[in-house]
């Protein structure tokens, strides 16, 4: 029985849980709120309450499973390896089919499942974001409450989305491979530069990109949130689009869009008999782009052009957890000549944005992201680098709010500034290792 | 006096902000860490912020005879914090100031709410432990440890959390304060009410400041793995390194059962045909650690035993994997795990063990046995699914008859877990009807209306 059809496909996890309560040593929810329904421990027990028929469906019940990151650090120090985040999105999946979904967030749910319309909105907001927002320093501001902090500092949208800027088929000068590019929204229609990065990088290793212009997205803010049905129509929607290309892989550039699709439409989807097969073939060729590049393409970092930035990394919960990339990122930037890695306490806490955790739970999340400003502020750098459009939206917010002077990159983007820094070398030599490098990598792609 | 008039009363003393009635947030402290346990909803759980916050509520109860569970994390294994006659939860957490670090006097003074971690981290810049480490160190709360009198894996060269509390300060069911004990190595002022207070376990008193005592951090140690074929030989190993003046701050043990489903889920290297493993660390001034160790070596090779000595941070972390993996693997096997601490003096470890085997034979049931073999402390870890109940059934009887093996062999029925709910039937068969008797005196002289955690240990 797939997971988040009936709150019955996760009884076996319900029940492992031994009550231990190891989790409070790590729920960033918890570090705050020092209450016992903030942690796993605590929801997993009201979930049993659900599946055993005796919970009552309350806006209060709701707003327990509601304040949770899905940031996973639970199941990750589970000595019993309960996937405790699994079982509260069973029970907000239970809960939606209960009707218990505010209204705001079905109804934006509504919207995504009609992709034309999501972009409209979006293109029309570019336009007009000025008579909502107020432009500052480092970002824009609400001029009125409109479900947000007023006190938030969000990233301007782009003024064109990167999909209406580039073209649906980005060919690479030597081609030999060929890829999919899955943007997600937040670089469709905020941080467009790295989506473009990721075009240029992958270019300069000789592989095409193809942008499919259908997609739209991933569906994670629904499926997280419960509403499984809107999640089941986009999971099939992306697996329809995906489907039909040729490709290597298909890369992302955010963890939880790329957890989505690697796992999340295959979970989704297990029980119907033309998407089960389907979702697991486009989920074997998911590869953030870091791992595409360190695994795929065992690209020689340490041959290309000096980046001379000192950084600390922020791991992304869904790429570190979520899809297992802890070395990846690190091992791509490290060898960068010239760059100094300066790492914060605790690189893989939660930043506390979470999607739509930061704007329901502002207080609490900002509270997290506090701690990772602090984290920031010891490592005496002037760069954050991170793997995902969404903590990088919240760290911008924290670094803007506690007037700290740091700038946040996408791994990719710093990976270009080194292809950039590179290209002043004498154009041949740089010819000649790119076809080495290609040669290279045609043998390991069998082996993998 | 009805339950709505104490909770407008509690709201009115310590405001509304600390006390909730929620219902689904009451559900989530109906429970703690304990297997095959009721839960049972409180009619309201109280955060106070201080000591006055505490006595407020105690005087509330007090008048409206409401019965008071005190809580830190919820951690403990003996069903101490399940509000079994409902009342008020009384959780500490918010109460987790570290008032003071005094290194000349090698103390700590905290409230109830700090975690174990969190002190240990405060103190680590100034070259101090507090040695007392749970299962639990990172979550457990210091009130709820020294509630708990809880040990560990140090137990037998550091001792248990009694030998490190050195005042407390509680208030009482009728909301008294009183102070024992203080900054002082000796005192001997009348009676020992620390001693008595600490592993109370909530049913004397609430403990509001906890004074421990620290310890100079030991500058160097050494971590070693024994592996036995066969059991005995594993048994007398610890025995002979204890009588060769050999203390070791750890010496674990884990049976066959255990070491088999570790080596399934963790893949650490360990044969699957030993009858046991003791991992062994000494730890001192570096001179001494080596000294030590060579003769750890030495009795393990003399007993038949294979030894493997760390190098390094690197294979010190190996080595400690298998017996952290302990725990987690078993608990994987089956949904239910009954974890118990059946504790006998070393000398008898390898009887316990035979026993303990032969229990789980005569049910039928999986038992791994791991534990602190340097304190004689045993965790039989009885894996099972509650929803059986012809197999918990089983379940019962053989936890019968562990703790009655042990006492058989001049132990006790708990270690380092407590009596609680979970054990309090037991206390008769390790006193006698007087000995429990004079132990309700006590309780009834300081509690006489039975208010205080309900239900637990004295009944």
């Amino acid at each position: 029985m797939a997971v988040y059809d009936n709150i019955k496909g996760i009884e076996e996890e319900i029940i492992k849980c031994m009550k231990c309560g190891n989790c409070q040593a790590v729920c960033p929810v918890y570090k705050e709120t020092l209450s016992e329904s903030g942690v796993a421990r605590g929801k997993i027990q009201l979930a049993a309450k659900i599946l055993k028929g005796e919970a009552k469906y309350t806006p209060e019940l709701y707003k327990k499973f509601d304040l949770c990151l899905q940031c996973q650090a639970c199941s990750a120090n589970c000595p019993c390896g309960v996937k405790a985040h699994k079982i509260i999105m069973a029970a907000r999946a239970e809960l939606a089919r209960q009707n218990m979904l505010p209204f705001a967030k079905k109804a934006a749910f509504n919207i995504l499942k009609k992709p034309g319309l999501f972009d409209f909105g979006l293109r029309l907001g570019s336009t007009f974001q000025g008579l909502a927002f107020r432009k500052n320093a480092s970002g824009m501001s609400p001029r009125f409450p409109i479900g947000l902090e007023m006190r938030r500092v969000v990233p301007a949208l782009a003024d064109k989305p990167l999909r209406s800027e580039l073209p649906e088929v980005n060919k690479a000068p030597n081609s030999r491979k060929k890829v999919a590019f899955f943007t997600g929204c937040v670089t469709n229609y905020i941080y467009t530069s790295v989506g473009k990065a990721v075009v240029d990088v992958l270019n300069h290793n000789g592989v095409d990109v193809i942008i499919p212009k259908e997609q739209h997205c991933c569906g994670a803010p629904a499926i997280i949130n419960g509403d499984i049905e809107t999640g089941k129509a986009m999971a099939k929607s992306h697996v329809d689009i995906f489907s039909k290309y040729d490709v290597d892989a298909i890369i992302t550039v955010c963890g939880t869009c790329g957890g989505t699709f690697e796992q999340k439409y295959v979970e989704l989807l297990a029980d119907d008999p033309v998407y089960e097969a389907k979702a697991r073939a486009v989920a074997r060729k998911i590869r953030d782009i870091s791992e595409y590049l360190v695994d795929d393409l065992k690209v020689n970092f340490a041959k290309l052009g000096s980046v001379p930035i000192s950084f600390t990394y922020h791991e992304p919960c869904h790429i570190g957890r979520g899809m297992g990339l802890t070395r990846q990122p690190l091992e791509m930037l490290t060898k960068i000549p010239g760059i100094t890695y300066k790492p914060m306490k605790q690189p893989n806490r939660c930043c506390g944005g979470a999607g739509s955790f930061s704007l329901t739970n502002y207080d609490v999340s900002y509270q997290i992201l506090k701690k990772k400003m602090a984290d920031i502020q010891g490592t005496n750098t002037n760069v954050v680098v991170t793997g995902c459009g969404s903590c990088r939206m919240q760290l911008e917010d924290g670094l803007a709010q506690e007037k700290m002077p740091h700038k946040v990159m996408h791994v990719i983007e710093v990976v270009q500034m080194a292809y950039q820094n590179a290209k002043e070398k004498p154009a041949a030599t740089a010819n000649k290792e790119q076809t080495k490098a290609s040669q290279k990598s045609g043998k390991t792609k069998k082996a993998s | 006096m009805s339950k709505a008039q104490a909770i407008e009363a509690l709201i009115k003393a310590i405001g509304k902000e600390n006390v909730i009635t929620e219902h689904e947030e009451l559900v989530c402290y109906s429970f703690d860490a304990t297997a095959d346990m009721p839960s049972q909803l409180p009619d309201v759980v109280v955060t106070p912020r201080s000591t006055d916050d505490v006595v407020e509520i105690m005087k509330v109860a007090n008048q409206y005879k409401m019965p008071v569970y005190p809580r830190g994390s919820g951690t403990n294994l003996c069903g101490d914090t399940i509000p079994l006659k409902g009342g008020i939860v009384l959780r500490t957490q918010k109460m987790n100031k570290i008032i003071e670090i005094d290194a000349d006097n090698l103390v700590a003074v905290v409230q109830p709410g700090v975690v174990i971690n969190d002190l240990n981290t405060a103190v680590a810049p100034f070259g101090l432990i507090y040695p007392p480490d749970p299962g639990t160190v990172a979550t457990a709360t210091m009130g709820g440890s020294v509630s708990e009198c809880s040990g560990g894996l140090r137990g037998l060269k550091y001792g248990v959390t009694k030998h490190y509390v050195m005042g407390l300060e509680v208030v009482m069911v009728d909301g008294t304060v009183a102070s024992f004990g203080g900054k002082t190595v000796k005192n001997v002022t009348a009676y020992d009410m620390v001693k008595l207070f600490t592993g109370a376990e909530g049913t004397l008193g609430i403990i509001t400041e906890i004074t421990v005592k620290l310890i100079p951090a030991p500058e160097a140690k050494k971590s070693m793995l024994a592996v036995f074929n066969k059991l005995e030989d594993a048994g007398n190993t610890v025995t002979e390194i204890v009588r060769s003046k050999v203390i070791p701050a750890t010496m674990e043990i884990m049976d066959q059962v255990t070491i088999r489903t570790v080596e399934n889920f963790a893949k650490v290297g360990l044969p699957t045909d030993a009858e046991a493993v003791l991992l062994i660390e000494v730890d001192g001034i570096p001179e001494v650690v080596e000294r030590e160790a060579a003769t750890v070596v030495k009795v393990v090779e003399k007993n038949n035993g294979n030894i493997k000595v760390a190098k390094d941070d690197k294979e010190r972390d190996g080595l400690w994997a298998a017996r952290r993996a302990a725990l987690p693997a078993l608990a994987q096997m089956k949904p239910t795990t009954v974890l118990e601490d059946a504790t006998v003096p070393r000398s008898r470890l390898t009887d316990m063990l035979v026993a303990l085997q032969n229990i789980a034979k005569k049910y039928d049931l999986m038992i791994g046995t791991f534990g602190h073999a340097g304190d004689g402390n045993l965790h039989p870890t009885i894996l099972t699914d509650e929803r059986n109940t012809e197999e918990m059934k089983r379940v019962h009887q053989a936890v019968d008859e562990i703790f009655k093996t042990a006492l058989e062999l001049g132990g006790t029925i708990s270690g380092e877990h407590g009596i609680g709910m979970a054990k309090a039937k037991y206390l008769p068969m390790e006193f006698g009807e007087q000995g429990v008797e004079i132990m309700r005196k006590i309780k009834r002289a300081l509690d006489p209306e039975n208010l205080l955690n309900p239900g637990k240990m004295m009944g």
